[in-house]
């Protein structure tokens, strides 16, 4: 006999939770209907097992106990590193930003310099500014849009 | 303070809740009792050691960064973490897949799987378990991202479909169907070894 159609997907399910031990009390029954009543749900059946079986004698390798032993070692000092570079690119934010504003009253308060090059150094330093801002934008517009990056808050 | 910590009889929300009060420590604890399930799961999503290590750290190094964030009572630490631990892997193989290196060229000619009973001292016995270890490495290797992750859960992790609904985020017969599909996947691709 023939497994009808719109029965097909329910056996499915069935044969998933029979051969990872899943089966419900009343599911149990069911599926062993199923496999009694047709031959082909019962050679199905056997050919999931059999690849069960083949993937339940693997694991994966285990690395050298070192890679254990250096695991949170290597965690710590990636969090350490991390902080130090926050505090150390919050210095250099600082001290970029005095003294490029301190570059620009200068370069404003003296009279001896060409008003061109005054716009050139202003222009210079105001388009760095923005190139700074715009890649920063970026990073964080990515940061939200990529479904791949975002951390998932539960 | 780097020194390894040592596992303490603690639940996760009790650890989670110290990490969030800035007890580095009880972050190392959590490290601890997951760096296996993060190493391996890593390894079977993208096939290889190093990057498995490495994304593995990363994936807890960017979940201390936002653990101010994470709501113990809503998710299990590992069922979190793990979000964090694929989107990284994920992004690993879109930008390799970029580099035109499908998984399957990475690391075919050396499998990370191990046969349990390799203790046979039969030459040809060890031989056939090579092969077979080889190709079930190879099938798995060539499979869709996702039906090679609920293979992984199910079959190496040793989830239940509860644990795995809730670390995916879906439902429990959305995991039997995606699995059921894998595994066809898969057992298509072994059709000749398991005769």
């Amino acid at each position: 006999m023939m497994l009808p159609a719109t029965e097909k997907e329910k056996f499915q399910l069935l044969l998933m939770a029979a051969i990872d031990g899943e089966l419900s009390a009343e599911e149990k029954p069911q599926f062993e209907q199923y496999i009694r009543q047709y031959s082909e749900c019962y050679a199905e059946w056997q050919k999931y097992v059999k690849l069960k079986e083949v993937t339940q004698t693997m694991q994966f390798t285990r690395p050298a106990s070192e890679v254990w032993d250096h695991y949170w070692v290597s965690i710590y000092n990636r969090l350490e590193r991390g902080i130090g570079w926050i505090v150390f690119s919050i210095g250099c934010v600082i001290l970029l930003t005095y003294g490029g504003f301190k570059a620009v009253e200068a370069i404003v308060a003296d009279s001896k310099l060409e008003l061109i090059v005054k716009v050139g150094v202003i222009a210079v330093i105001g388009g760095l500014m923005l190139l700074i801002v715009s890649v920063i934008r970026e990073k964080l517009y990515t940061a939200r849009t990529d479904k791949y990056q975002k951390e998932v808050q539960r | 303070m780097n020194d390894t910590p040592q596992p303490e009889p603690q639940n996760d929300e009790r650890l989670v809740s110290r990490c969030q009060a800035g007890e580095i420590q009880a972050f190392g604890v959590l490290v601890e009792k997951y760096k296996q399930r993060a190493y391996y799961t890593a390894l079977g999503l993208i096939g290889s050691h190093d990057e498995a290590l490495d994304i593995s750290q990363e994936a807890f190094v960017r979940a201390y960064g936002a653990i101010a964030k994470f709501q113990a009572s809503r998710a299990g630490f590992f069922t979190w973490y793990y979000q964090i631990l694929r989107n990284l892997c994920f992004n690993f193989l879109r930008d390799r897949a970029k580099q035109a290196r499908p998984f399957s060229e990475v690391e075919t000619a050396e499998s990370s799987l191990q046969n349990i009973a390799d203790e046979s001292s039969n030459p040809a016995v060890i031989a056939e378990r090579n092969e077979l270890k080889d190709a079930v490495w190879r099938a798995i290797n060539s499979l869709k991202d996702g039906d090679r992750e609920i293979i992984l859960l199910r079959d190496f992790q040793e989830m239940s479909y509860k644990e795995i609904a809730a670390t995916l985020d879906c439902p429990i017969g959305t995991v039997m169907s995606r699995l059921f599909n894998a595994r066809q996947q898969l057992r298509e691709k072994l059709e000749g070894y398991l005769e």
